[in-house]
């Protein structure tokens, strides 16, 4: 009897697995292995893809333009994750400390409900060097403009704090959600010893937070590495390379020069980079074990 | 158990299959043909030509679709890999190279209707331009043009300079002749101090006597340095169209350009990063806004000028000036156009050849004349362009035609891996009007383009 029960949940695990399973074969699987062969050959899309070797992968070793991409984009993520966790943290433990609104903890959120590319756009006015109200009240100050989007030394900083005004809102609410995890008794007992909010700040709460922290910056950082339409709708990689980031080198060279074996290459570079990182940031935070056990 | 989840899939499959069934068949729609163009302006004066055309081939329509430069060539490389590009589209001098060696443009010789083109009925050179290295036609001419100076006629005044003078002005790489003076003379700090006066101070200033439409790294310069590099006696390859060999290293083109990026070091044109670096405000915002009293544009640009209001809301003046004259004791100006071009895509390649042939006829290129915004490539189509604005805009455009008349153009540069070009390019011209790097850093980027060539052969 138990048996057969047995065999009946495997298929019917099967009919639950099976859309998402067609979906990740389909859409993840396929076209990863997929990509990694083309990064073997010159394609144009329109012509059949021939078999190139190593060339693609010479190519890019030499190419100085990846390199700087790499390395604005590491500049990118460095910015955007640092500020985006310390300011994520700090909202997460006001919104647990301080308030029990819904809507006050809700309107954290909205920044995250507007579009990247509308975002992108809304900052692209605001910072306008001739006309952008940001500008109009540096002015006030007594400051001088800034071209904000136009300035090789300001894009990357720019851009980043953009993407830290739209995303901060959903990591707090990631780092809000671990911070319900932690027993409220906790707390009660370090009061009871007269510790003060910022000592049990330290000592119970990024403790505790640890496997979720973790977890949040594996996503941003992932996410971060592959910061395209900010970048394409104000700077499209400019001025010169200071904003060139490496998604969007890869759609240039692929949709722009024709290029989709190189820059599948590039693609596989960035999936290369992105599974050490992720690996490490697992390891060095030790993110599947909790304090809290 | 298993028969359900087999039914599921093929449900999912027959979905899959609903849905490319009903893309193709809006695609290949009985005798409608699907046009694109990215110029909004343009627009009104082809729906003319497209209703005028319904009318004389009954059973065939056009449906116009219009989108914006740079959607523009992404939505049509989408389209020819995903097959749902446009049966025919406008084609543009940079980018049909590319085409041509993607093997996606239909040779027009091959049509019925559009074999019999001929290059004598347009403005000297322009249907030759449209030719594959193959020496098979890939698009048919439609407009042409060049570029002149516009001018806010209110900045001139104030600053004591009759209009009816710049078309004697001169240039040199040198000391930039009677055009710098001009330039400097309309060029006002914030305290009101003009360029060629004591105490100017170039770091703050509220008027440019030149404005500035980018490093011109996208186009050759065509509405920046192209002219003055041309009227040096410069050429972008050794042979055109499909050069080989680039110039990029020669002292008339690096003096051209030291001279050109040195009006912004001076304070007369605004900097890379006071345009909006790559999301630019165009040369005709800064005069509309008042940062530019003067600015370099093509023609396909007189309506939006001609449309300007200033600030309470009345038409804005505007006037048109030729480019200077160079060092060759000439002026310049570069030529280029557009065409119409069928894709190898399009289920009806004969009806849409029947549909370019219109398009490059006397009846629509006149409809396009009459509509003022371009100069069609037929010289009785542009006749009619300078009439309209001559009777209607009050405006002389013969700054633009009378560079074609007296023979002072040169032919947009064509070559293939245009876009590999750009990509180099951009970046490196770019970098030159900022000022990161020198004029003479250019030569490694020319190296760089001939290299290209090398490896593409």
């Amino acid at each position: 009897m138990e048996a057969i029960k047995r065999k009946d949940d495997t298929r019917l695990a099967l009919m639950f697995i099976a859309p998402a399973l067609v979906g990740f074969l389909i859409f993840m699987v396929w076209p990863t292995l997929r990509g990694i062969y083309l990064s073997f050959t010159k394609f144009n899309l329109l012509t059949p893809p021939e078999f190139n070797g190593l060339d693609n992968y010479v190519r890019m070793v030499q190419d100085p333009v990846f390199w700087n991409a790499l390395k604005v984009t590491i500049y990118y993520v460095v910015i955007n994750i640092v500020v985006q966790t310390v300011l994520a943290l700090g909202i997460a433990v006001m919104m647990q400390r301080l308030t029990r609104r819904t809507w006050l903890r809700g309107i954290v959120l909205t920044p995250y409900l507007v579009s990247n590319v509308v975002a992108a756009l809304i900052f692209l006015w605001i910072l306008d060097y001739q006309l952008g109200i940001g500008n109009r009240v540096i002015e006030l100050i007594g400051l001088d403009r800034v071209a904000f989007l136009a300035d090789g030394a300001w894009v990357i900083p720019t851009v980043a704090l953009i993407n830290v005004w739209r995303h901060v809102g959903y990591t707090a609410l990631l780092i809000f959600a671990g911070l319900q995890t932690i027993p409220e008794t906790l707390y009660e007992a370090g009061r009871t010893d007269g510790a003060s909010e910022l000592t049990m700040f330290r000592r119970i709460t990024l403790p505790l937070l640890r496997p979720i922290l973790a977890l949040v910056l594996i996503i941003t950082v992932v996410g971060s590495f592959q910061v395209f339409d900010t970048v394409a709708v104000t700077t499209r990689g400019g001025p010169v390379d200071s904003s060139r980031v490496l998604q969007y080198y890869i759609y240039d060279m692929a949709f722009g020069r024709f290029q989709f074996g190189y820059a599948s290459a590039m693609s596989v570079a960035l999936l290369v980079v992105l599974i050490v990182i992720t690996f490490l940031q697992y390891r060095l935070t030790r993110a599947e074990q909790s304090d809290l056990a | 158990m298993k028969s359900r989840l087999g039914a599921f899939l093929s449900a999912l499959l027959v979905a899959g299959c609903g849905w490319s069934g009903a893309d193709a068949a809006t695609e290949s729609g009985g005798g409608t043909i699907e046009y694109w163009l990215w110029d909004s302006a343009q627009q009104p004066g082809y729906q003319k030509c497209a209703d005028a055309f319904a009318q004389q081939n009954p059973g065939l329509s056009v449906h116009i679709s219009q989108y914006g430069w740079d959607v523009y060539w992404s939505k049509l490389t989408a389209g020819f890999i995903a097959d749902t590009a446009p049966d025919v589209f406008t084609d543009h001098l940079a980018k049909f190279a590319q085409f041509v060696d993607l093997g996606v443009l239909r040779p027009l010789d091959q049509l019925g209707p559009t074999g019999d083109i001929n290059d004598g009925d347009y403005q000297e050179g322009l249907a030759e331009l449209w030719k594959g290295q193959d020496g098979k036609r890939y698009g048919s001419p439609k407009d042409w043009d060049t570029i002149a100076m516009f001018y806010n006629p209110a900045a001139l005044r104030s600053a004591g300079v009759d209009p009816a003078t710049l078309k004697d002005l001169t240039w040199n790489p040198t000391d930039g002749g009677t055009f710098e003076k001009t330039v400097a003379h309309l060029t006002v700090d914030v305290n009101g101090v003009r360029g060629d006066e004591p105490g100017f101070d170039k770091n703050n200033i509220s008027q440019y006597g030149i404005g500035s439409d980018g490093s011109g790294g996208g186009g050759w310069g065509q509405t920046q340095w192209s002219n003055f590099a041309g009227s040096a006696g410069w050429q972008v390859t050794d042979k055109n169209p499909w050069g080989t060999r680039f110039n990029l290293d020669q002292p008339a083109f690096q003096d051209t350009l030291s001279w050109y990026f040195g009006l912004e070091r001076k304070g007369y044109m605004p900097s890379f990063a006071e345009i909006g670096g790559n999301n630019p405000v165009g040369p005709d915002k800064q005069i509309q806004s008042g940062l530019a009293a003067m600015a370099f544009d093509g023609s396909w640009k007189i309506s939006t000028f001609t449309g300007l209001t200033d600030t309470s809301g009345q038409k804005l003046a505007i006037g048109i000036a030729p480019t200077p004259i160079g060092p060759t004791g000439k002026r310049a100006s570069m030529f280029n156009g557009l065409a119409d071009s069928v894709t190898k895509l399009s289920k009806q390649p004969e009806n849409a050849a029947k549909w370019v042939k219109f398009m490059s006829g006397e009846e629509c290129q006149n409809i396009i004349g009459e509509s003022g915004v371009v100069f069609p490539a037929r010289p009785a189509g542009t006749d009619k362009a300078i009439a309209f604005n001559r009777d209607e805009r009050k405006l002389d455009v013969t700054p633009f035609t009378d560079q074609v008349k007296d023979k002072t153009t040169f032919l947009f540069p064509v070559t293939s891996n245009a876009a590999d070009i750009t990509a180099l390019l951009q970046p490196r011209m770019d970098a030159v009007y900022i000022g990161d790097a020198p004029v003479s850093s250019l030569t490694t980027v020319n190296d760089q383009l001939n290299n290209l060539f090398k490896v593409a052969q």
